[in-house]
């Protein structure tokens, strides 16, 4: 059996931050498994700019962003293999992998980092009605095609979802020749980044239209037109407002899901909020020296979140590894309350964090000028003053191990306190 | 000239052909699709009924149960995924009870073998997740779950290494009377045959009256279904609610290859193309399907689909020799339970060839066995590692969610019956089949089949040759191009 230190699965932005990060903190060997052709994950199809503002202060576009790390983790020499498919992993930390070249391998690790990224939700996921044909793509799939492989996918467009993808497919369609005719948006918000939808749809004119869906696809062999309809309160779509659209692709920008089936098979607990897995302070999942990190824990909008919450991962690992990881001692749990849908990390183990705890949380609802009121027990420790929050952009929330540190408590909340 | 020409490669036209194809016959298959399996074949329950509903006065009632008994031996010669998981149609109240009584009694008159009436303890033993409020059901351990599709691609692909052959996208336009036989007009030139083996699904009305006076009508009768996610403990048996007029009652099951299929409603519509899924149909579904269980994951739902049940007015099936029209042979309204009743229909049909040719002849050669598939999910580690050994390609994983690899899909694609399309690839090998729905490995199959095939990606379609998926070259790509070409 071949055995590492550390084995990392998925080779995207997440995996090559933890595996770099792991190696810096002095972890010898070390190994990335990525089932596709090259490293850098989602973002080697992503050719636009706006990767890395916060971490490198410039905007790289997704391939420059992710060759910053392939080429450190080269000159780090850390392992990795491509074409290389995790087929399982199990409780005791092995894990089953192939490929063409090694075959079927067994590899034993003493930790590992989950890196496997997230995909996206289907047309089949929200059963929209009418015929199943050619045409109905996801959008990073249909991002796949025009930008990694050279072709287009239509030329007349209707996009379902306001998601990030969603929009900067807008975009690039558009660049390319098509025709966008309109993106069509469930919620009463969009899903996406400001700033996507100004670049993306403001600048070529294109309609966004809130609270409408697809209720309807017609064509036989390809898509010939999508019906739009507006949706009520409870977002069923409303009699006698239908719109026919004449197209011959639907783009879907509905979500992502993160990809768990290996994290479940090993016997991880997911959260069913994040459909990540459950993690603690140190991205440790329900598995002792199993860790998670980037679009696997939880849908990031923006890569250089996922690269800082995963070097913290890789430290972890690299400490575990190390046995300087604080096994058991204090621990509080974190729970979402009102307007909050969820809050990495779910539990903390008060001993391992550093100087600050660093927490990511999503809003369910647009809001503006409220607090985010958090709570010790009853207590509250801290109140933060909010402009604006939506559910499309990601909150980081710092707290100081010292307030935390004060008294002892098992439940900490966070909520959403309006009218102020 | 051909013997025989079978019209329609549903599961009627494909195990037909499968079986004639022991004897001495030259026979053609034409279908208007690009695959075979393409139409009600390839949207139903997939459920090998035991054969207690159909009366034994009827066709229906007469194939169902020894068809049933045959799919062992069919399914290990072809390799066709089938399991015989039994059946149970659940009572919640005195009017159930009857129903389900008179079902039994039923069953008797058809020789189904080994049913019971079970009461509630017992049912829900057998299945905690449904809903405790039934009291009694029909369990019937001899019924089963089948993959449908599979089932005619390897019947059409056994009959074609026995020397029977397909033309696809060849769609049936005109059939003249002429003296040696029949002359059919397709859209791909005329075809000469001695006789003709109508299996048109819902068109086969249409057909029969290209070549004689109208003598029944088919109407479809549709119906919704949602697949869900594979690895949900819900159901290990095929479980039906009580029977109405719309049909067998909403159906949970678990499918051959581990999803839970939940449908049919049951709804006559005037278009025999329309398999448009609709809302009202889907809701029907749902509401009725709670009833059975209230544990449905509705959120796991991963596709919806709709299929058509070529219903005729005489309500039974229709197989024999069309009125007015020698060795013309209609195999029409052959609605539920046509897949379970097929191996003896087929017998039946082969019968009515016999009489109408004087005899058929054996072949000394015919092999009953398909090539076996190699499904690389389910070997185990060891298996594994020794065929990566003997082909690198198993190593190469394709589709992640259903874990197919690329030496299956270049199998798929270069046996008799071959895939053409996407689509075909994912009915023989499951690659995107799975939660993604092909987001992911798509590109990756297009790429496979332009290799196999001598194509441009461009040239590859979802389904059907109109079903393009890639339109051109992005401009990117084109100036790349160019300039490798020096321009
Ligand atoms: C279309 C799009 C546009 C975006 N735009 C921006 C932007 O403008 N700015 C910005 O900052 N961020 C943007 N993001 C967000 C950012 O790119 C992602 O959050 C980030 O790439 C997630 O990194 P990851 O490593 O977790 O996942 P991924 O990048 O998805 O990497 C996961 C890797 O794991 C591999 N893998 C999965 N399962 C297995 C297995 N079983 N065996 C082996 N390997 C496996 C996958 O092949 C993949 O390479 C965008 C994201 C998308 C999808
Ligand atoms: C909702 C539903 C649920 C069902 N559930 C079950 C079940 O659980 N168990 C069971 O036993 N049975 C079930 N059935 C019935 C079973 O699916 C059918 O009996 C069977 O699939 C019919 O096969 P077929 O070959 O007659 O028709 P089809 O599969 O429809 O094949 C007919 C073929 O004829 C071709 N064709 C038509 N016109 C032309 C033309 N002009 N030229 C060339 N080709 C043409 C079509 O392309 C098609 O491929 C169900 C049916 C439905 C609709």
């Amino acid at each position: 059996m071949i055995s590492y230190d550390i084995v990392v699965i998925g080779g995207g932005p997440a995996g090559l931050a933890a595996a770099i990060e792991a190696r810096n903190y002095g972890v010898k060997k070390i190994l990335v498994l990525e089932r596709d052709k090259e490293l850098g994950g989602i973002l080697q199809q992503c050719i636009h700019n706006g990767f890395g503002l916060h971490i490198f202060k410039e905007e790289l576009t997704g391939p420059e962003y992710a060759e910053r790390f392939i080429t450190e983790l080269k000159s780090l020499k850390i392992d990795y293999k491509i074409n290389t498919m995790v087929l399982t992993i199990t409780k005791d930390k092995t894990i089953h992998a192939v490929n063409p070249k090694d075959g079927y391998m067994v590899i034993q690790a003493k930790a590992i980092v989950l890196a496997m990224g997230c995909r996206e939700r289907t047309a089949g996921a929200i059963s929209i009605p009418g015929t199943r044909p050619s045409g109905v793509f996801t959008a990073g799939t249909a991002q796949r095609y025009i930008n990694v492989e050279g072709y287009m996918v239509g030329r007349r467009v209707v996009i379902l979802g306001s998601g990030d993808i969603g929009l900067i497919m807008a975009r690039r369609m558009t660049l390319e020749g098509a025709k966008v005719l309109c993106v069509v948006e469930l919620m009463p918000f969009s899903g996406g980044l400001t700033r996507n939808i100004v670049q993306c749809l403001n600048d070529f004119d294109i309609p966004l239209y809130l609270s409408h869906t697809v209720t309807n696809i017609k064509g036989k062999d390809r898509v010939e037109g999508v019906t739009i309809a507006r949706v009520d309160e409870n977002r069923l779509p409303i009699p006698g407002t239908e719109i026919d659209y004449d197209c011959d692709t639907l783009l879907l920008s509905i979500g992502l899901i993160p990809e768990n089936e290996l994290t479940v098979k090993a016997g991880a607990q997911i959260d069913m909020r994040t459909n990540g897995p459950v993690v603690n302070e140190s991205m440790e999942t329900t598995i002792s020296g199993v860790f998670a990190c980037g679009n696997v824990v939880h849908v990031h909008d923006l890569v250089d979140f996922v690269t800082e919450e995963s070097r913290r991962a890789g430290r972890s690992a690299a400490k575990y590894v190390q046995k300087k990881l604080v096994e058991d001692g204090n621990e509080f749990k974190i729970e979402a309350l009102n307007g909050i849908s969820y809050i990495i990390p779910q539990t903390v183990r008060i001993d391992n964090v550093d100087k600050s705890l660093d927490l990511y949380l999503r809003v369910r609802n647009v809001y503006d000028r409220v607090k985010l009121v958090i709570k010790a027990d009853q207590e509250t420790i801290k109140e933060i003053n909010k402009r604006h929050m939506a559910p499309g952009e990601m909150e980081h929330i710092v707290l100081s191990k010292d307030l935390l540190q004060e008294k002892s408590f098992e439940r900490l909340t966070i909520e959403v306190k309006e009218g102020i | 000239m051909y013997d025989i020409v079978i019209i329609g490669a549903g599961i009627a036209g494909s195990f037909i052909a499968r079986e004639l194809s022991r004897f001495k016959l030259k026979i053609l298959i034409v279908d208007r699709q690009n695959d075979v399996g393409n139409e009600t074949t390839e949207a139903n329950s997939a459920i090998i009924h035991a054969g207690y509903d159909a009366m034994a006065d009827q066709l229906k009632g007469k194939f169902n149960a020894p068809g049933n008994k045959m799919f062992d031996t069919i399914c290990d010669e072809l390799d066709v995924p089938f399991k015989r998981i039994g059946s149970l149609v659940l009572g919640f109240n005195e009017d159930d009870r009857k129903t389900i009584q008179n079902l039994y009694n039923n069953g008797l008159k058809n020789n189904v073998p080994d049913m019971r009436i079970l009461e509630k303890d017992e049912i829900l033993q057998m299945e905690p997740k449904l809903n405790e409020d039934v009291v009694c059901a029909l369990y019937a351990p001899t019924a089963g779950i089948i993959g449908a599709w599979e089932f005619a691609i390897a019947s059409v692909e056994n009959a074609m290494d026995n020397g029977v052959e397909l033309e696809l996208e060849t769609e049936v336009t005109g059939i003249e009377k002429e003296n040696f036989g029949y002359r059919i007009y397709t859209n791909k030139g005329e075809k000469d045959t001695k006789y003709i083996i109508n299996c048109a699904g819902v068109y086969a009305d249409v057909i029969n009256n290209m070549v004689t006076e109208p003598y029944f009508s088919i109407t479809p009768r549709k119906g919704n279904y949602y697949v869900l996610d594979k690895g949900l403990d819900l159901v290990n048996h095929i479980i039906f609610l009580c029977p109405t007029d719309k049909g067998k009652g909403v159906i949970i099951t678990p499918t051959v290859h581990g999803n839970i299929l939940i449908g049919p409603d049951s709804e006559f519509v005037n278009d025999k193309d329309s398999t448009a899924t609709d809302v009202s149909g889907l809701r029907y579904v749902k509401e009725r399907a709670l009833l059975s269980s209230k544990a449905i994951p509705f959120n796991k739902v991963i596709r919806t689909f709709a299929g058509l049940r070529a219903h005729s007015d005489r309500n039974d099936f229709i197989i024999e020799e069309a009125k007015g029209a020698k060795g013309f042979i209609n195999v029409a309204g052959f609605e539920s339970p046509g897949l379970s009743a097929i191996p003896a229909v087929a017998q039946y049909v082969v019968n009515i060839m016999q009489k109408l040719t004087g005899g058929l002849i054996y072949k000394d050669n015919f092999n009953p066995r398909r090539r076996k598939t190699v499904c690389f999910n389910l070997l185990s580690d060891e298996e594994k590692k020794d065929i990566i050994k003997k082909n690198p390609m198993y190593g190469n994983i394709i589709c992640r969610c259903e874990t197919v690899t690329e030496a299956e899909i270049v199998d798929a694609i270069n046996r008799n019956c071959g895939a053409r399309s996407v689509k075909a690839v994912k009915k023989r090998t499951r690659a995107g089949m799975g939660r993604c729905q092909g987001g992911f490995c798509s590109p990756r199959v297009m790429e496979i089949l332009a290799r196999e095939l001598g194509k441009d990606w461009t040239d590859i379609p979802y389904d059907s040759t109109k079903s393009y998926i890639l339109t051109e070259e992005t401009k990117r790509n084109q100036q790349d191009n160019d300039s490798k070409m020096g321009g």
